[in-house]
């Protein structure tokens, strides 16, 4: 009795298709973003923020690209990591190709022009311009996407996921071994330059951590929103569609082609914002070593932990899938002193990352035998109880 | 409660008024998979607004007849004319595209999405907003989202099943489960509507419902039925006309009680001596 | 036109100016292809029977040799580390049907595949925490030199003018036995029929009498023994490390090519992709591409065969019904 929708209404088909569409969810994520984006940058130390929140958040948005493939769309995919790579040096290229609106222009007319940088409402719309990087790379990787999936269109579940690390593979070795990627920078890593968002640095080394979390935090929510919106609406049903039963979907006329390339477009998009964001807000630099074939399983284990075809279950397997391995090493280092205390040997580094290894494993096995929808699904038979509570019958 | 108002039976004489041109015509279709022949030389036509049964045995190639009218089958022979123009291939959801609707033998709903959302699924044809409009949810997309809303709330209203809206389609009864898959078809908004058994494994009542749901939908949206049904009670009482197949061929064509007397249908269905 | 002749007549002509060459690189990339085979013939096995897309394939082989590297390292003769890591195989095939495959009954073939990714995960952090992360070597005594052909009969008889790796030898000689094994045991074997009856339907082969469970436990004891034997023969050519589980993956494009069910298909499209890629990374992309072509190169070739045969070169075409 302490959440229900006994009491609540509707009276307009708008309001039945509400994101939220009882009062009490809608104070709940009211609250939610308040502690987001007020409560935590202010009592939080930089640590959790640059360690545990940004990464989380980033990888939030990793995870709802690759739902909206996987879990809306049913298109199993494996190159994740490739996308995020791809999200990364496109942004990267440009970033540096293109350091401002009127280089933009100028490389466009051949004249270089000072462009006025007006003031509106207090904003200066050109302060904006990473913004528009990001937009456009994303772009870039949606189109290359939209390419790779072109198999899904004869291709089908398990083997198209193998096709699917055709792009892992062949992605990442192209940036290893063209230059042109990285501005032949000697090591291969190319360092995220500095750039301003508003007037506040949210790229490069000297960046403050409340500024990144603060711009990473305002994209996921966007993103989320996004995601929200599309699977509401025609394309989200297609995907479904496509999904369950593509054969009668495409009786009812749904056009398999475009369902499942735009679902690879979408995702594309997300997950190269991610990559991007990862490269430039989180570790400062673009390496094809953050973009491994770990880094797609982990994208998949976030999808599969927190429910397919949902926008919460991303999150939560993001959280999960993020913070597990850090709070399994302060655990696993805090017992150290105690085991030296009992003369046995203390866990190494890498110790630790093998019992990593074998948790998530066996985590990965208890979460598909104990609930195979995902934490969401758990999510929603808490509110299941809350509903009946105190009475369960 | 929505007013379901059943036809009652004596009015069908009326309804002959309404059935007019030829709206679908197949002409010597065969069918092979491999050396297998599927269907053999088949012809007929279904005409605007009537209720047209096919029958015959199992494995008289009737679901493949419904495969090759809505073009997930293509045969290797014969044509098929369809509102006046005679088509070469055709994808099936560009048969959709052209007002031919479908439900299918073995049900196949969108087992993950809610009632709404599946009957919401045939109204995809006729939404035209743009990615980005979606993605943000406003302007066209929103008041399309209402507008077709509104739609499938009558056509759920239609087929009594306020009461599941919001339920898993995977999880309900089966009886349920091939209404809402009529309720998906018939939100395409069909002229002509393939009904591939639509009450297989019912119960008498189930049945005696699902029969007043079709002739209401044909009634009332002048939808032109072709339906596949082994309940010969059935398919004489709602049909206008009935095309019998057996083994990929056709035995007999004509109205329920020509059919009836057609010494080849009794002998397909009875079995005879040959002496 | 210049394109065509950097591209194509270059390493046309390469090839054609040394064809001992040609015929070094190709007996080279049957012996990779009989590798990935014997992987693949792993992931046949399960997925004929149970229709589980085994994922951690790559992972067993790798748990094999390092439990195989880790008992010689501590003094075992081979006789005894041999039998003792296959046991361990056959343990872990026990646990994968008590733990992992009994209570996931009748979920969908994604659920048990990602399963299987989960098991992989496992056996790669058990393995390591046991015998450590660092790169181990499995060496058993198996010949691995290298053979001049001229130095024999039969080399000088067919004018072979070649070096060739007794390690592919072997990879190749073990590929076969282990195909001609597997053909005799499912065709005659008590076992064998009855999982060849449990790969054609569960509840029918429940039906007449063959304990389900059991079976589980035999298809993945053998797949464990394949992973065993792979594990041995790789190791003769490669270390004991991680990475062997990304190298194994490979067996996954195989088996795409090859038909997932089919163990001479896994056997041939082990060698399609063993030659193709080492012919293209010797002739393009060692001189054209910067080399390392073979990570992705076995991977791209899967998609033009799948566009053109969706199920693959030797599976089954299906007929959608509705």
């Amino acid at each position: 009795m302490l959440y229900r929708e006994t009491g609540v209404f509707h009276s307009s088909y708008a309001a039945d298709q509400a994101i939220f569409k009882l009062p009490q969810d809608r104070y709940a994520i009211a609250f939610w973003l308040v502690v987001a984006a007020v409560v935590l940058p202010l009592t939080v130390s930089n640590y959790v923020l640059t360690d545990l929140l940004t990464p989380f958040l980033i990888m939030a948005i990793a995870a709802l690209g690759l739902n909206v493939l996987t879990g809306y769309c049913g298109q199993l995919s494996l190159g994740t990591g490739a996308f995020m790579a791809l999200g990364g040096y496109m942004t990267y290229k440009l970033v540096t190709a293109l350091p401002s609106a009127s280089a933009l222009i100028g490389s466009l007319t051949g004249v270089e022009l000072a462009l006025p940088d007006p003031v509106i409402l207090g904003i200066r719309p050109f302060d904006l311009w990473f913004l528009a990087i990001l937009i456009g790379a994303g772009l870039i990787t949606a189109v290359v996407g939209l390419v790779f999936g072109l198999p899904s269109l004869k291709i089908k579940g398990l083997y198209l996921a193998v096709t699917t690390l055709a792009a892992q593979f062949f992605l990442v070795w192209l940036f290893i071994k063209v230059p042109w990627f990285t501005n032949y920078s000697p090591a291969g890593i190319a360092p995220a330059p500095p750039r301003t968002l508003l007037g506040l640095q949210v790229t490069g080394a000297a960046s403050p951590p409340v500024n990144r979390y603060l711009f990473v935090l305002a994209l996921t929510c966007l993103a989320a929103l996004a995601v929200k919106n599309v699977t509401r609406c025609k394309v989200g049903r297609s995907w479904m569609a496509i999904r369950d039963m593509d054969i009668a979907a495409e009786m009812i006329g749904i056009s398999p082609t475009r369902a499942k390339l735009s679902a690879f477009a979408f995702s594309s998009f997300l997950i190269g914002l991610a990559g991007a964001l990862w490269a430039f807000v989180k570790i400062n630099s673009v390496q094809t070593d953050a973009y491994g074939i770990l880094v797609s399983f982990q994208v998949l284990f976030m999808v599969i932990i927190g429910g397919l075809g949902t926008v919460l279950g991303s999150f939560l397997g993001a959280a999960f899938v993020i913070l597990t391995p850090i709070l399994l090493n302060i655990g696993l280092t805090a017992l150290n002193p105690g085991l030296q205390a009992l003369g046995l040997p203390a866990f190494e580094v890498a110790m630790i990352k093998h019992i990593e290894f074998m948790i998530f494993g066996a985590l990965i096995i208890f979460f598909l035998i104990v609930e195979p929808h995902g934490l969401a699904r758990l999510w929603q038979i808490a509110k299941q109880k809350l509903r009946t509570w105190p009475f369960p019958y | 409660m929505a007013p379901a108002e059943a036809a009652p039976l004596s009015e069908r004489a009326s309804r002959a008024r309404q059935v007019g041109e030829v709206l679908l015509a197949v002409d010597n279709i065969t069918l092979r998979f491999g050396g297998v022949a599927a269907l053999t030389n088949i012809s007929f036509d279904i005409r605007q607004g009537e209720i047209r049964a096919i029958i015959g045995p199992n494995g008289a190639g009737k679901s493949s007849m419904l495969n090759v009218i809505n073009g997930f089958y293509h045969p290797q022979e014969g044509r098929i004319t369809y509102q006046g123009k005679t088509r070469a291939r055709m994808r099936p959801h560009e048969a959709a595209k052209r007002g031919i609707g479908r439900t299918f033998q073995n049900i196949a709903l969108f087992k993950g999405m809610t009632t709404l959302d599946n009957i919401m699924t045939g109204r995809v044809l006729k939404m035209h907003a743009g990615f980005l409009a979606q993605v943000v949810y406003l302007g066209r997309a929103k008041q399309e989202e209402l507008a077709h809303r509104a739609a499938v709330e009558r056509i759920i209203d239609f087929l009594e099943i306020q009461a599941i809206r919001n339920q898993p389609v995977g999880k309900l009864p089966y009886g349920l489960q091939k209404r809402v898959e009529l309720g998906r078809a018939l939100a395409t908004e069909p002229t002509l509507l393939l009904l591939d058994e639509p009450m297989a494994g019912m119960n008498l009542e189930e049945k005696e419902d699902m029969c007043r749901f079709i002739l209401d939908a044909n009634e009332e949206f002048g939808t032109t039925i072709a339906l596949i049904e082994h309940d010969m009670g059935v398919v004489m009482d709602i049909s206008d006309r009935v095309v019998v197949l057996d083994y990929g061929r056709k035995l007999a064509d004509g109205s329920p009680d020509v059919v009836r007397g057609d010494p080849a249908v009794i002998d397909a269905y009875l079995g005879v001596s040959h002496d | 036109m210049e394109l065509f002749a950097t591209y194509v007549l270059g390493p046309l002509g390469e090839m054609a100016d040394n064809p001992a060459g040609v015929v070094e690189t190709v007996i080279g990339g049957l012996g990779n292809g009989f590798l990935y085979a014997l992987v693949a013939i792993g992931f046949v096995i399960i997925f004929k029977s149970s229709g589980v897309f085994n994922f951690a394939q790559g992972a067993m082989v790798f748990f094999a040799a390092l439990n195989f590297a880790g008992l010689l390292e501590l003094g075992l003769p081979w006789y005894l580390a041999g039998p003792l890591a296959l046991g361990a195989m056959f343990l872990f095939a026990v646990l994968v049907e008590r733990v992992a495959l009994r209570p996931l009954v009748g979920q969908s073939q994604l659920t048990l595949f990602m399963a299987t990714i989960g098991i992989s995960f496992l056996l790669q952090g058990f393995g390591e925490a046991i015998w450590g992360g660092n790169p181990h070597l499995l060496k058993v005594g198996l010949p691995e030199d290298s053979l001049f052909a001229i130095d024999y009969a039969w080399g000088q008889a067919l004018g072979l003018d070649i070096i060739i790796q007794q390690s592919d030898l072997l990879a190749i000689a073990t590929g076969l036995v282990m195909v001609g094994g597997l053909f005799l045991f499912f065709q005659f074997s008590r076992v064998g029929r009855a999982l060849r009856a449990v790969a054609d339907d569960h509840a029918a082969a429940m039906s007449v009498g063959i304990p389900l469970q059991h079976m589980w436990i035999a298809v993945w004891a053998l797949s464990g023994l394949a992973a065993f034997v792979a594990a041995t023969i790789w190791g003769t050519k490669i270390q004991i490390e991680p990475t062997m589980i990304n190298l194994a993956l490979k067996a996954l494009p195989v088996l795409i090519l090859g038909g997932l069910t089919s163990i001479p298909g896994a056997v041939i499209g082990g060698c399609i992709i063993g030659i193709s890629e080492l012919l293209f990374e010797t002739y393009w992309g060692q001189p054209l591409f910067g080399g390392a072509t073979t990570e992705w190169f076995a991977y791209l070739l899967t998609v033009p065969v799948l566009l053109i045969r969706p199920q693959g070169l030797f599976g089954e075409r299906l007929i959608e019904r509705v």
